[in-house]
């Protein structure tokens, strides 16, 4: 329960570093913690994924155990999205959201610094279930496979789950009162940047979705620990009911996934176009238009469940009317990018290959949501191509685009551009000579999470494999910025991009409650090449024009 | 330009009324307790859904010779829906400055909240079947005992307004979110005890 106790008073202009390893209640210091907590989670992540990769460059499980694969692979699964893209997710959120309105903080500091510091021990449970034996059903944890794997690596798994779910919807309370209700006195909704809505949208599906997957996984404790059976066939429970109340999550937590993403996109892309944003009140509103229609398409994931044929087409057709929201931004951000000054630093290079890769994530998505076709490719390598494209050149890119953004801004320096570029480049190919031919191994009939697979299919996850060592290269370059820059990196100036949103209108890094004073809002955030007189001239027309009316 | 020209936003509701903290900016703790009741009420319905589509796949429902008892469940059900006007009560006291109004509506409101688990706890110990007998007694345990938790949680609530009540001014007409936030939430778990009873005691009887 929330009381009046005034929380404390910062004493000093700038943080020390014991701040950020402490219950600190400065939105600045939550997000780096979520940003420096998530990055640490995706070397883990990304270090089992490798494994995974190795283990997969030969047809038989050799390198390590096929137990011990089936952990990995879910881990990867669940330690990439839970402790990866969410948290990092919410690490923009936190740090920007209150500049970006011009407040001092969020609604409810001390909730926020609870909901980070749920993050950890989730993490730290996470990984301590490989000492009771780690999970091995995926990160779907289908029943009755997750009630016959191991019980306690289990239980963690959902311990783990329901602290990071409890985590993220205390987070999203903070965002969805901050931006509703804290934006300076001159900002209204649609003066604010887009990737407030973007946010917004986020929270509103968080609060509707994951509190659901937090039911479904108390039903499947109770299975688990107790010896009820609400999934378990053998006691006249359905496993189906499961996977219906985890994808009523879980559809929707791609677009949690994705959407604070595309915010970071619609922020990018115009600072680096120097051209207004194209398209701004289409964007705001597509990202509503993704919350609601992303509520309603969970059962494409069940396609092969049995699902009546009623229900498919209705899934089929919710699940293709929402490529129409989708397509609106890409062909709002291209529009923006036309005709641009487009300046190819780190950020625009990684926003620029977001939206292709994303697109063929799209593209994949258009397919697979044609159910004659899913029926085909469900549970092949056909699916990992396609949510690798998604997740990975969507949502990871945009982070990147994001990270170099707005590192100037979160610490005070300039990273190395030379670098930053190299990692784009490593990053770029690795992702599409890893993914890619997955689609290929798909269509030929490879089958996802299993360690063994028939001699034909080694050419191209050969192909696969080098590629995740491109990418695992790629990160070297990523690592070596972020430390050099910060004990070397030239000083950041105030607004290195001269971006419009409020920002980049203080300090680098900015000051403990953000402003000197309270900001003023003298322009809209995307009014790049916006000529001052032109507009002058307009509005004395229409002055004169008002005059002779009356 | 155009967008600093464009009209603030209205503020609306509680926000005129609320009391300032922390920095000075208006109080939004009732706007954030809606969002969180919104999550909570997800969960049942997540819940709810599952009960429901055992209730329209399981040939028999209830299963078994199960065969709940009405009269006490029903007493618990008046209990606990009055309990909510009398709370009430309590809440229109403090908004005429009355600590000691406050108190007592609460107190009894508290007292009512404890009848109604002690209640449901006798309940279980004399309804003849266990949680894994079968698929409608693990749902009847889940579901109803998930509820409890919540119906504990609000006790405690209130609980904690009547220990800060004691203090001088801690409350007042013009500030008592606690009192405002506590009634909040006693009656969301109110409203799902309605649709729980309804589901989990009168559905089965058809």
């Amino acid at each position: 329960m929330a009381t009046n106790t005034v929380s404390e008073k910062p004493q000093h202009k700038q943080r020390k570093l014991i701040d950020y390893f402490t219950f600190n209640t400065d939105h600045k210091v939550i997000g780096i913690q979520y940003l420096v907590t998530s990055f640490l989670f995706y070397f883990i992540g990304g270090a089992f994924a490798e494994v995974v990769r190795t283990e997969l460059a030969t047809p038989d499980p050799d390198i390590v155990s096929p137990e011990l694969y089936n952990q990995l692979f879910t881990l990867h699964g669940t330690i990439m999205i839970f402790l990866w893209i969410v948290p990092a997710g919410a690490a923009f959120a936190n740090y920007l959201i209150p500049l970006m309105i011009g407040a001092e903080d969020m609604a409810f500091p001390r909730l926020n610094a609870v909901a980070f510091w749920m993050a950890p021990p989730g993490g730290v449970l996470l990984l301590g279930s490989f000492l009771v034996g780690a999970p091995q059903s995926g990160w779907t944890s289908y029943p009755p496979l997750s009630l016959m794997t191991g019980k306690w690596g289990e239980e963690f798994w959902i311990l783990s789950l329901l602290l990071l779910g409890t985590s993220s919807i205390l987070g999203a309370i903070n965002f969805a009162t901050t931006i509703l209700k804290m934006r300076i006195k001159d900002m209204d909704l649609y003066s604010m940047p887009l990737f407030c809505w973007a946010m917004l949208a986020t929270s509103a599906l968080i609060l509707l979705s994951t509190p659901v997957l937090a039911g479904a996984l108390i039903l499947l404790s109770f299975d688990l620990i107790a010896g009820t059976s609400f999934f378990n066939p053998t006691g006249g429970g359905d496993p189906v009911v499961y996977q219906h109340l985890f994808w009523f999550y879980s559809h929707p937590a791609v677009y949690i996934m994705i959407l604070p993403f595309f915010g970071v996109i619609s922020e990018v892309i115009p600072v680096h176009s120097r051209k207004p944003i194209f398209g701004y009140r289409a964007i705001a509103y597509s990202s509503l238009a993704i919350t609601f229609l992303g509520l309603i398409v969970w059962a494409h994931h069940m396609f092969t469940s049995g699902t009546p044929g009623w229900l498919r087409m209705f899934f089929m057709a919710t699940t293709m009317l929402i490529a129409v929201p989708t397509g609106i931004k890409i062909f709002s951000w291209c529009a923006t990018m036309w005709g641009g000054k487009i300046e190819l630093n780190t950020p625009m290079l990684f926003a620029m290959g977001f939206v292709s890769s994303f697109l063929i994530g799209g593209f994949t998505r258009g397919m697979i949501s044609f159910l004659p076709f899913d029926i085909y490719v469900h549970d092949t390598y056909f699916i990992v191509g396609h949510f690798h494209y998604v997740l990975f050149g969507g949502s990871a890119l945009a982070l990147f685009s994001g990270f170099y953004h707005w590192y100037p801004k979160m610490t005070g320096k300039n990273y190395h551009e030379g670098l930053g570029q190299l990692h784009f480049i490593l990053t770029f190919i690795g992702l599409n000579i890893t993914f890619m031919p997955m689609h290929q191994l798909g269509l030929m009939g490879m089958n996802r999470r299993v360690a063994l697979y028939d001699v034909e299919f080694q050419p191209l996850n050969l192909l696969s494999t080098a590629g995740a060592y491109v990418m695992a290269v790629s990160t070297i370059p990523f690592i070596i910025n972020v430390i050099w820059s910060l004990a070397k990196g030239t000083q950041a100036e105030r607004n290195p991009w001269r971006a419009l949103t409020l920002e980049w209108q203080t300090a680098s890094p900015p000051i403990i409650e953000n402003f000197e004073e309270e900001p003023i809002l003298w322009s809209g955030p995307y009014d790049y090449g916006v000529d001052d007189e032109e507009q002058e001239e307009e509005s004395v027309a229409d002055m004169l024009a008002d005059v002779s009316a009356k | 330009m155009q967008s600093s020209a464009i009209d603030s936003q209205v503020t609306i509701g509680y926000e005129e009324k609320a009391e300032f903290h922390h920095h000075g900016h208006p109080d939004h703790r009732m706007f954030g307790l809606v969002l969180f009741l919104i999550a909570e009420s997800m969960i049942f319905f997540g819940l709810f859904s599952a009960y429901m589509i055992y209730y329209a796949t399981v040939p028999e429902w209830p299963m078994g010779d199960i065969e709940l008892e009405l009269l006490l469940p029903g007493i618990n059900s008046v209990i606990l829906i009055s309990s909510s006007f009398v709370m009430h009560k309590g809440q229109s006291c403090i908004r005429n400055n009355d600590v000691k109004g406050l108190q007592l509506w609460f107190t009894i409101t508290a007292i009512m909240g404890a009848i109604f688990l002690g209640g449901q706890l006798y309940e279980y110990a004399h309804t003849g079947f266990g949680l894994t007998d079968n698929l409608f007694t693990s749902c009847f345990y889940v579901l109803t005992g998930f509820h409890g938790l919540h119906v504990t949680a609000g006790l405690l609530f209130i609980l904690a307004v009547l220990w800060r009540s004691r203090k001088e001014g801690h409350y007042s007409a013009s500030k008592h979110f606690g009192v405002e936030a506590s009634e909040l939430y006693w009656h969301f778990v109110d409203v799902i005890w309605i649709i729980l009873f309804v589901l989990v005691y009168l559905l089965p009887l058809q």
